[in-house]
């Protein structure tokens, strides 16, 4: 198996675009990736591209050649859809196409526009990631699905939603020096705790905003690498990905992510390491429950022990395993098909050393990115390694 | 399960076209297997498709999402539910517009559960709790009129 390495990163500004086509949110990401990576265009081979809700947002299907275009790439593209997982499983096809020895270069990434719709609409679009006849029909929003996780949750292994006010004030935190992130302003745990309700007992600030927002990777061989005297020192070591029934109802237990863990299981099993190994985690935090049930997926904390991890400092940023240090999904902002991308960027750039939070994690070595889908339908996992 | 013969591809007939030549009109959308389960709860026979395991899943299926036997059978749903998890709902989509606040529930029905709004509550976090018995049925939404899964709390007649 060939080794897959991240060669360059590009991300916008995480926030309002309103007045932005899709495309041209792509292009920029994809402009700053090939600075980044210094890796000509006209090397790309494949265009993987992760989008949701375009066909909503944009009235616009069929993106990929699009994409293609706007990022001055002319070579095989597709757009892959998984929901909010959409990116990462666009970013895993290209891990797994460099590593099969099938191309040397591929670019990947994702974008989503939601700020030029109704807030209405936005919930209304989201909510498309569930069971439209068993869920949605019932009732069921987005932030609601993931309200009925934390209840479900509380329920089985205890926890209080000032746990979760933990969460979201440590992601608004590490948010602060991003100069991507949609929000750069600190939330006490006071000032969570007051927020108006929006699916109890999820309130505002458990919440991700709706975010415009795009990501872009060059994925390149390590052969290709080494030949071109591209500096790549950052390996994917290992992809997984996972599956569970759509509707949360039909799941085993309703507040656990069996898709997460499978995805996990072999992400790690590729890299050959395993949770104890990991220095820094971006997990997929669109509401503050989706954090703890990512750390306890990925085997960071044990089944029921993720929810105090914030409040215990354990993920903060001078903890002993930092989560979330870009600001995570909760502040640096979620555009659901660009977000698995920039979750690689950001621990890329954080293993790297030039993250404005790598201060925190000096000598980390080990990364794991979680992405997920709908109520966690879908999950990929990523594990990054410092390589040279 | 319908009792559809081999080669069936499921299709339910009817291309929404303008029989009437008054122009297109918006057809309602038809879920073959749904619509009728959802007839069947509104009349108090309410079911789920059960493989040999035991198994329930609800329709459309052709096979067990758990196992793939594609022995399914219709078994009817427990009496009353119990209310494994739930959420008060404040900020809905269009369609729930004026039904919010309202609570969003998750029952166990004996095959298996169902995700409905859990009516005859306060729509407040206290007043509700895992655990709570309920009956299941099909209620119209306050926004506009569509049928909607609906719970509300067994009152032991
Ligand atoms: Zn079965």
């Amino acid at each position: 198996m060939t080794d897959a390495r991240v060669a360059g990163v590009g991300l916008t500004r995480f926030g309002s675009h309103a007045d932005r086509a899709g495309r041209d949110l792509f292009a920029t990401a994809a402009e700053r990736a090939f600075e980044d990576a210094g890796v000509p265009r006209e090397d790309v081979e494949e265009l993987n591209y992760g989008n949701f809700m375009g066909a909503l947002a944009e009235h616009q299907g069929h993106q990929a050649p699009l994409m293609a275009e706007a990022a001055g790439v002319r070579c095989p593209a597709t757009r892959y859809e998984s929901a909010c997982a959409s990116a990462g499983v666009a970013v895993r096809e290209a891990v797994r196409t460099v590593a099969a020895g099938d191309a040397d270069v591929v670019l990947a990434g994702g974008m989503e526009r939601m700020t030029n719709l109704p807030t209405a609409e936005v919930t209304e679009g989201l909510a498309m990631a569930a069971d439209d006849l068993f869920e949605v029909r019932s009732g069921v929003t987005f932030p609601g699905a993931y309200a009925l996780m934390a209840t479900a949750y509380f329920e089985a292994y205890g926890g209080e939603r000032r746990d979760l006010a933990h969460v979201a004030s440590k992601n608004h935190a590490n948010a602060l020096p991003n100069e991507y992130a949609q929000y750069r302003r600190e939330v006490s745990v006071d000032e969570a705790m007051d927020a108006p309700p929006v699916a109890e007992p999820l309130h505002l600030y458990d919440a991700c905003p709706i975010t415009d927002g795009a990501s872009a990777l060059v994925v390149v061989s390590a052969e290709y690498a080494a030949e071109h005297d591209v500096d790549a020192p950052v390996a994917v070591a290992g992809t997984g990905q996972g599956t569970d029934r759509m509707a949360l109802g039909d799941r085993e237990h309703l507040a656990r992510t069996p898709a997460a863990d499978d995805a996990a299981e072999a992400a790690y099993a590729a890299a050959g390491v395993g949770p104890d190994d990991v220095d820094v985690a971006e997990v997929h935090d669109c509401f503050t429950i989706a954090e703890v049930l990512a750390t306890e997926s990925l085997g960071l904390f044990e089944v029921g022990e993720g929810v105090s991890a914030a409040r215990e400092g354990i993920t903060t940023a001078d903890g002993d395993l930092p989560v979330n240090l870009s600001g995570g999904l909760k502040a640096k902002g979620h555009p659901v098909g660009a977000t698995g991308g920039s979750q690689i960027a950001e621990l890329t750039r954080l293993l790297r050393g030039d993250h404005p939070n790598s201060e925190h994690v000096p000598d980390a070595e080990v990364g794991v990115a979680h992405n997920a889908g709908g109520t966690v339908a879908s999950a990929v996992v990523h594990v990054l390694e410092v390589a040279e | 399960m319908s009792d559809d013969g081999a080669g069936d591809d499921g299709d339910a007939g009817s291309d929404g076209g303008d029989a009437d030549g008054t122009g297109p009109t918006p057809t309602p959308v038809s879920d073959a297997g749904y619509d009728e389960w959802l007839d069947a709860l509104a009349a108090g026979e309410g079911y789920a498709l059960v493989c040999p395991d035991g198994h329930g899943s609800l329709p459309p299926r052709r096979i067990c999402p758990d196992c793939g036997s594609d022995a399914l059978s219709r078994e009817p749903l427990a009496e009353t539910g119990r209310v494994e998890t739930f959420s008060v709902v404040h900020v809905p989509s269009p369609r729930f517009a004026d039904d919010a606040p309202y609570v969003t529930a998750v029952v166990d029905l004996g095959p298996v559960r169902a995700t409905g709004v859990l009516r005859g509550v306060e729509p407040e976090g206290d007043a509700v709790e895992v655990g709570l018995s309920v009956t299941a049925g099909v209620e119209e939404r306050a926004t506009d009129g569509e049928p909607l899964v609906a719970f509300r709390p067994d009152d032991g007649e």
